[in-house]
């Protein structure tokens, strides 16, 4: 009879975790309080499987933990991924930034203001150099975290969202337990991090590609989504808030929108998002064994970018840990 | 060693805590270039209920005096909430104040920061003003109770080092026993050592540490310019002369000044 785990957390980590799981051969049941993804970061998130424009702002492990990131998703999910790259840009003033963020990070090409026409026709004139990173994707977490769970009931997984079943004395209890609980799990050295996102809907405007603006404080990043929509973030705030927008923030991520395209003027705001991510001091996700429970946690920006090698990590120490077990 | 406030402080370089790629590096810059003041924003961070506490806890852990700061603050209440906030979280009456006149240019309000000063200072407050280097606002300052004052070099993050040295070094011979810290617009270390071989006794920089490609690099080679310039002012470096100066004498040629 296979080996019975109990995963907690339905957001990203949990899924992507869940699905190696079953791929070992794992009998799985997946607990989330919370149902449709109403309390999971990931829902809030970009999207975007960025590990060379990430390098910006992180360490090496990001690239080599996320390189393979947009392979897994599109493996799993084959309808979901957008293989587009990502295009980054900055206002004039600002355009030494662009020289910092390319000389911390690679595998992108110098574009003038033609090429950026040739990628983004809505964006002629606008800019005179940006950066393209070819070989980048984004995906819809909206879209991709149900197909991902259903995905995972496909395959056997159970879904419980009243409550835990570990909890249950009266059942056998799981052979193991993988806590995937993001910044609601109280795991020593995770802190949380506010990020802020709206959603606009703008006839006006394509684009085809995830768009980064960098600028000196404020650097924002636009990715398009279906029907004519595009999520503008995200705020990177040392606060476990989860309360409302602030009006600051939401001035600046209009701001910056409104610098890559005025016609974002005339964009409806169609949401807010106010999430906290999961962080441990270097940024970078950790799968760990705590007394017999094992944790995957600290994705905070990166969650649809490093859960894929996470997941598979995890799912390797379930199957070692078991096997110790006998 | 500088004095702050009667405080003796080991390094003259005095280091902030944003936007650094991760707390993690953050704790490696510090520990590889050892600031004897860490500086931390809060008026974003303390915006909610929830302030970050985990992020607290990791700056209390890097070990080195916390000077908490008003920064993003731009009116005399904001900046003296934020202040007061600071003392419960911190509990240090020390406050760098920042009153911001613009959000573009992040220009101070000398006005409302001398304001704030006062009012701090009735409340027990040991202020560090960031402030220009204009002359008369300096001696405002002063006599609101300042003992510290801090000009920029040029406007934060601007990475573009002292644009106008004639300023800061008149600046350095008005206040010859007032505490000066160079805060602001420090983009390299060469401009560290700049402004100390001017006689500052310390300077205050973040971006250029925390936005270089290697931030943990460059808090070292800041630590060595900062130390290297004040070392420098110390032993008395040359005036600039016109003429070039043979270092000895050049045989056969009367040394003196022909009529």
């Amino acid at each position: 009879m296979s080996k019975h785990i109990l995963v907690r957390g339905a957001g990203v980590a949990g899924l992507t975790t869940a699905l190696e799981l079953l791929r070992q051969g794992f009998e799985v049941t997946l607990f989330d309080p919370a149902p449709a993804f109403a309390k999971s970061a990931s829902w809030l998130a970009g999207g975007m499987l960025a590990p060379w424009c990430e390098r910006e702002g992180a360490e090496e492990d990001v690239i080599t933990l996320g390189q393979r990131a947009a392979d897994w998703w599109e493996e799993a999910l084959p309808e979901e991924v957008e293989r587009r790259g990502t295009l980054v840009v900055a206002p004039q003033r600002d355009a030494g930034e662009l020289k910092r963020f390319s000389a911390r990070t690679r595998e992108f090409e110098w574009l003038d203001g033609e090429q950026i026409a040739a990628l983004e026709p809505d964006l002629e004139g606008r800019f005179a150099k940006g950066l393209f990173f070819a070989s980048e994707a984004h995906l819809d977490p909206r879209k991709a975290l149900p197909a991902l769970m259903a995905k995972l009931e496909g395959l056997g997984a159970k879904i419980v969202h009243d409550k835990d079943p570990s909890a249950d004395e009266a059942k056998p209890q799981f052979d193991l337990v993988l806590d995937c609980t993001g910044a609601s799990s109280d795991l020593a050295g995770l802190r949380g991090v506010r990020g802020e996102m709206l959603i606009l809907e703008c006839k006006d405007v394509r684009l085809s590609r995830a768009v980064r603006m960098l600028h000196p404080r404020i650097p924002i990043y636009i990715v398009p989504r279906a029907g004519r929509r595009f999520m503008v973030g995200a705020t990177m705030i040392e606060s476990e808030d989860d309360g409302p927008i602030s009006a600051r923030s939401m001035m600046e991520l209009l701001n910056a929108a409104y610098a890559l395209h005025p016609a974002f003027a005339e964009a409806k705001i169609v949401e807010t998002g106010v999430g906290v991510r999961p962080a441990f001091a270097d940024n970078l996700p950790k799968v760990m064994n705590v007394d017999g429970t094992v944790h995957v946690n600290g994705f905070y920006r990166h969650g649809f970018l490093l859960s894929p090698a996470t997941a598979i990590q995890a799912a390797d120490l379930a199957a070692t840990t078991l096997k110790g077990a006998h | 060693m500088v004095t702050f406030y009667g405080e003796n402080i080991s390094s003259r370089m005095l280091l902030g805590t944003a936007q650094y790629p991760s707390p993690a590096v953050l704790a490696e810059a510090v520990k590889i270039s050892e600031p004897g003041i860490v500086t931390v924003s809060l008026r974003r961070e303390t915006a909610g209920n929830n302030a970050g506490g985990e992020f607290w806890e990791l700056i209390r852990a890097l070990g080195v005096k916390v000077l908490p700061n008003t920064a993003g603050c731009h009116s005399v209440k904001e900046a003296v909430t934020t202040a007061k906030m600071a003392r419960e979280l911190f509990k240090t009456d020390w406050i760098k104040l920042e009153v911001i006149g613009h959000h573009d240019t992040l220009q101070p309000d000398v006005f409302g920061l001398v304001e704030a000063a006062k009012i701090l200072i009735d409340d027990g407050f040991k202020v560090f003003p960031y402030t220009t280097e204009d002359l008369m606002t300096g001696e405002k300052l002063l006599q609101a109770g300042c003992e510290v004052l801090m000009p920029w070099c040029a406007p934060i993050g601007s990475a573009k080092g002292p644009v106008n040295p004639d300023a800061l070094r008149s600046y350095r011979a008005y206040f010859p026993e007032t505490t000066l810290v160079v805060d602001a617009g420090l983009g390299r270390p060469s401009h560290a050592a700049q402004v100390m071989e001017l006689g500052y006794d310390a300077v205050l920089l973040n971006t250029a540490v925390a936005k270089a490609v290697d931030p943990i690099k460059m808090a070292k080679a800041f630590a060595g310019a900062v130390s290297a310039g004040r070392d420098a002012f110390e032993a008395g470096p040359l005036e600039p002369r016109d003429m070039a100066v043979p270092s000895t004498p050049v045989i056969g040629m009367a040394v003196f000044d022909s009529p």
